[in-house]
């Protein structure tokens, strides 16, 4: 190390106009909406309902009240129900909507991934406060399941940021202007897409809250709890999809078109297979799948970023 | 003070309470929230000090961890169902020496230890600087060290574990 090193201020990332965040709030509420659109549409839903669905229904939940279980632990529901909207809307900070994200993070890809993991405290704490026995069972599913898609979830995401030779989301984006990584990493792409659905628990990995146990995790939600984490839901999944735009498909990347317009709709199109993958493929039994997880999906994750690492030296 | 220092005692001050709160509230799944909210602000302050890379892999690691330790608490716990008030602390007196010592000891060092002055500039990229100032010369054989404690891990739980719970009569790996 020399004596000296150059004054180089790490935290100081370059200022984004003010009016960022409410374009990412207002994107993510856009796309939630949508994807909930898309959701009763592809379930035979007919229009308009389709669309004033989802904001009918949170007015029902609005003015609904509370369900009581016996002696739940309510400030840990709270927590839980609140803290699931927060991490996905936190996650989406480091995104770029277009060329700069809210917060360009020097450790983005970090950052996504610490906030994806919170929602494993918010499903257990939702599961476990309620006192009722098919939350608790979802909140432990999806803990299991967490467990078990993390590491391919974890190589997925470092695999692009070696691609790029950064942990800056908006680097690994610009990183993609000649190929996108989805082209010459498919392997990592592939993987991303199948545990962000599970960390999302959507689609075939919605088991936490599946109909088999009577709803899991939001069984005894009922009111505003209902609609913040059915809010959170749709977030998170909006978000899943918006991080594969920057870290696999080139983010802002396009001809003819501005960045934001780019992104948005392959942010869109990525959304709508995740919706329409829920109602073409079977639920998944987790117990079965970890060992897929763990027997297929690690080690060729594994082999994509060994190939991935000899390309880039 | 600066908003740095502002935002280091809030935090410094919630982190305490939250490692306070871990002995004062009767359920596991309570404390075992209190201790990730501790270690969370440790992690922020951690990005407080420009280690942005250590400070999130904290709060990364923790949230993941603390998760995996409620599970096994709850496992453990003589009453499983846990929403039933529970005692968090035994012997008390002698616990109550143990942690007095160990804090007048670490409070102390804080105290005596002559604080060195800084030199230069903040560097490019903290962690590293930070990693090559502790690891020095031993970060090979650290490397291998840490490969080597994740093998034997992964050894040791496929010699205890003749069969998984997973498998089932029927699956195409379980034996007969």
């Amino acid at each position: 190390m020399p004596e000296t090193p150059p004054m180089t201020p790490p935290m100081t990332p370059p200022m984004t106009p003010p009016w960022t965040p409410f374009a990412l709030f207002g994107a993510l509420a856009v796309l939630a909406w949508g994807a909930a659109a898309l959701d009763a549409a592809l379930a035979g839903g007919r229009w308009p309902g389709i669309v004033t669905g989802p904001l009918r229904g949170a007015a029902r939940e609005l003015v609904r009240q509370r369900r009581r279980t016996v002696m739940p632990d309510v400030p840990l529901v709270r927590a839980g129900v609140c803290a699931l909207p927060a991490a996905a809307v936190l996650a989406a900070v480091v995104l770029p909507l277009g060329e700069r994200p809210v917060a360009d993070l020097s450790v983005g890809v970090v950052w996504f991934n610490a906030m994806e993991v919170c929602v494993w405290w918010a499903l257990w704490l939702t599961g476990w406060g309620v006192n009722s026995l098919h939350p608790l069972i979802g909140g432990y599913r999806f803990v299991a399941q967490g467990l078990a898609y993390e590491l391919p979830h974890m190589f997925a995401l470092i695999t692009a940021a070696l691609g790029a030779g950064s942990l800056r989301v908006s680097e690994i984006a610009a990183a993609q202007r000649g190929l996108w990584f989805a082209v010459w990493m498919p392997v990592a792409f592939a993987v991303y897409l199948v545990s962000a659905v599970a960390m999302a628990f959507w689609g075939p990995m919605d088991r936490p809250v599946g109909s088999d146990i009577a709803g899991g995790v939001r069984a005894e939600l009922s009111g505003p709890d209902r609609l913040v984490f059915e809010a959170g839901r749709y977030l998170l999944l909006a978000v899943a999809a918006a991080a594969a735009v920057p870290l696999f498909l080139g983010g802002g990347v396009g001809p003819a078109l501005p960045p934001w317009l780019w992104t948005a709709l392959k942010t869109v199109a990525v959304l709508a297979v995740l919706v329409w993958a829920r109602h073409r493929l079977p639920g998944v039994r987790m117990d079965r799948f970890t060992r897929v997880s763990w027997l297929v999906l690690i080690p060729v994750s594994l082999l994509q970023l060994l190939v991935v690492g000899v390309v880039v030296l | 003070m600066t908003a740095q220092q502002v935002a280091f005692w809030a935090l410094a001050v919630v982190s305490v309470a939250a490692g306070v709160a871990v002995f004062t509230v009767d359920s596991m799944a309570r404390a075992t929230l209190a201790l990730l909210v501790s270690l969370v602000c440790v992690g922020l302050i951690l990005l407080l000090t420009g280690l942005t890379y250590l400070g999130v892999l904290v709060i990364l690691m923790m949230v993941m961890e603390m998760m995996v330790m409620a599970v096994f608490m709850v496992m453990y716990m003589m009453n499983p169902g846990g929403l039933m008030p529970m005692k968090m602390v035994h012997n008390n007196g002698g616990a109550m020496a143990v942690a007095a010592g160990v804090f007048v000891l670490l409070a102390g060092g804080a105290f005596l230890v002559p604080w060195p002055v800084r030199r230069g500039g903040l560097p490019a990229d903290p962690t590293r600087a930070l990693g090559v100032a502790v690891m020095g010369p031993k970060m090979l054989v650290m490397m291998v060290v840490g490969v080597a404690i994740l093998a034997t891990m992964v050894a040791t739980v496929v010699l205890a574990v003749h069969r998984g719970r997973g498998d089932r009569p029927g699956d195409p790996e379980a034996e007969p």
